[in-house]
């Protein structure tokens, strides 16, 4: 939400600073530049060395990192990431967007009760609500319990660790992250717009894609941003709900540091990732300032 | 346009309401679909059983196998510790710094406030690995000092903007007022700013303290082997498969959300209240 409106600055009665003023600054900054900025330059760096055999980093210039992540093995993961990603954001949307939309045609008070009850699973930790589903679909799990006492399955299923568990554990983990933000725009729909365009003779379906939508497109939008992009590098629920049997961009990058030690290569996976995400950002903020000059 | 007036208040009006209806069933059904897995959670926790296949009888002996399990206890006070350090350090950066960029114009201003939201936005995965290379390439050993660095880098810009938020509704004339009475800068902001801004600091402190105690990926390649913190202790029990001690855990922690959930509210309704 904040992701995407930066909050101007209320600089009306602001005035330049003086020494205290930045002095006071400084430190702040010093973090940001030492643990953000520098931390993402020296893994650009990175991603153009070479490691040794043991694995130790080479600083010797090379575009091999970058070649092999465009062989089509890793392409494909690519892919493969970004289509789970696309599919979890999809459904998401289908999934929180009719929600989103009714708590905020309630009154306020109900408005707000129904508003917390999407905000205990946002701050529970996604890692626990992916184990409650692990609790439910392990082979010791509920739901293959339930399935054998009434006897429609002779032993156990494998339910987890199948590509829809990954997509099951993936809309589950991100699914407060869509609603929150659609909601806080739907909030802000004038409902006397929605009723203008019945009385102008749209039906719901005119209504809904041609008001309605365009008046929430910052919500969906940050919801994109919130669901889409952290999905696609999300290692620990495809890990849990599949078994790290399909490799995701996330894992290939989590093995690079891991056992395979071949950080350059998965610096090379960071960056392309980073310039994705900036790209995808960019253009989110691009539309939205395109959609403020019409206003 | 050219419809029949009274077809047109009749149809919309009665798809209007089955429409509403049908909303309000799919809300119930997406919150059964939010809730009832946390809900089995919780309710196998207390199983006398093994696993979650079957209820075998009430019984707290996950709780007990909880409490006497010494890796998950001993994550548990590293990540309050990081999570503790890590909230006192966000308040201070955060506060301090959202008051002197509304404060102040700074040259440098909005490029700084489009700064401060990299780590909030950024792919964790991404942030990982980049200060995983940093802390390697300065031959800082890998442990709570870097676990903790990390951590305050995503926490203090969530501060920063919730007491933010707050400030833009203060009366700029309070602090003026501060300041004509005689007050050095930093009295008023210790004396009149900060105890108007308790509400926005005490709930981005909450925020900034979850957020830590939750983080995984980050912490994920930032740790040292004696600084596991529970989400990464949890993880590994997690991806070998079901344990009922993990059930015994989420519910405290899930218990323990709803209470934060509560009382953040409490406090976002005192700060919005002018």
């Amino acid at each position: 939400m904040q992701a995407v409106t930066l909050p101007d600055n209320n600089t009306g009665h602001a005035k330049r600073p003086r020494l205290f003023g930045w002095l006071l600054i400084t430190p702040m900054v010093l973090w940001l530049v030492l643990f953000v900025v520098a931390p993402l330059l020296i893994l650009l760096v990175y991603s153009f060395c070479q490691r040794d055999d043991m694995g130790r980093i080479v600083y010797t210039f090379t575009l091999d990192n970058y070649q092999r992540a465009f062989d089509p093995i890793y392409l494909r993961i690519l892919w493969r990431s970004v289509l789970y990603a696309a599919i979890t954001t999809v459904l998401c949307i289908a999934i929180g967007y009719p929600v989103a939309w009714f708590i905020a045609r309630q009154s306020e008070t109900i408005r707000n009760r129904l508003i917390m009850l999407v905000m205990i699973p946002f701050w529970t930790s996604f890692l626990i609500r992916t184990y409650a589903w692990i609790t439910i679909l392990n082979q010791n799990g509920l739901l293959n319990g339930l399935l054998e006492s009434a006897r429609i399955i002779p032993q156990p299923l494998e339910i987890l660790y199948t590509p829809s568990a990954v997509i099951l554990g993936l809309v589950y983990a991100y699914l407060p992250f869509m609603i929150l933000p659609i909601y806080g725009s739907a909030e802000k729909v004038d409902e006397s717009l929605v009723d203008a365009a019945h009385d102008l003779g749209a039906g719901p379906m005119r209504a809904f894609s041609d008001v309605i939508i365009p008046l929430t497109w910052p919500g969906i939008s940050a919801g994109i941003l919130l669901v889409f992009v952290p999905a696609i590098g999300m290692f620990a629920v495809t890990d849990l709900m599949g078994g790290g049997r399909d490799m995701l961009i996330g894992n290939v990058i989590q093995n690079q540091f891991g056992k395979a030690r071949n950080w350059p290569f998965g610096a090379a996976l960071g960056v392309i990732f980073t310039v994705l995400f900036v790209a995808a950002y960019a253009f989110v903020q691009y539309r939205a300032s395109k959609r403020n000059q019409h206003q | 346009m050219s419809k029949p007036s009274f077809l047109m208040r009749l149809l919309p009006a009665s798809g209007l309401k089955i429409l509403n209806r049908g909303l309000a069933a799919w809300t119930v059904i997406v919150f059964i679909f939010l809730y009832l897995p946390i809900l089995i959670l919780v309710v196998f926790s207390f199983n006398g059983g093994k696993n979650s296949k079957a209820w075998d009888g009430l019984s707290l002996k996950w709780y007990e196998a909880l409490f006497s399990n010494t890796p998950i206890m001993e994550s548990l006070k590293n990540s309050l510790v990081i999570a503790v350090a890590t909230t006192i350090a966000s308040v201070i950066v955060g506060t301090t710094g959202a008051w002197l960029l509304h404060r102040y114009k700074y040259k440098f201003s909005k490029t700084l406030q489009t700064l401060i939201c990299v780590p909030m936005i950024m792919p964790e995965i991404v942030m990982g690995i980049s200060l995983l290379i940093l802390f390697t390439v300065v031959r800082m050993e890998l442990g709570f000092t870097t676990v903790t660095i990390a951590h305050i880098t995503f926490c203090f810009p969530f501060v920063l903007v919730a007491v933010q938020a707050r400030l833009h509704g203060l009366d700029p004339a309070l602090e003026e007022a501060a300041l004509d009475l005689g007050a050095k800068p930093l009295q008023a902001f210790w004396l009149v700013i900060v105890p108007c801004l308790k509400p926005a600091i005490l709930s981005g402190a909450l925020m900034a303290f979850t957020l830590s105690l939750d983080e995984l990926i980050v912490t994920f390649f930032t740790r040292g082997p004696g600084s596991q913190t529970l989400p990464i202790v949890v993880y590994g029990k997690a991806r070998v498969g079901l344990d009922l001690t993990l059930n015994a855990l989420s519910t405290v922690f899930v218990i323990t959300t709803v209470v934060f959930v509560f009382f953040s509210e409490y406090l976002r309704k005192i700060s919005t209240r002018k």
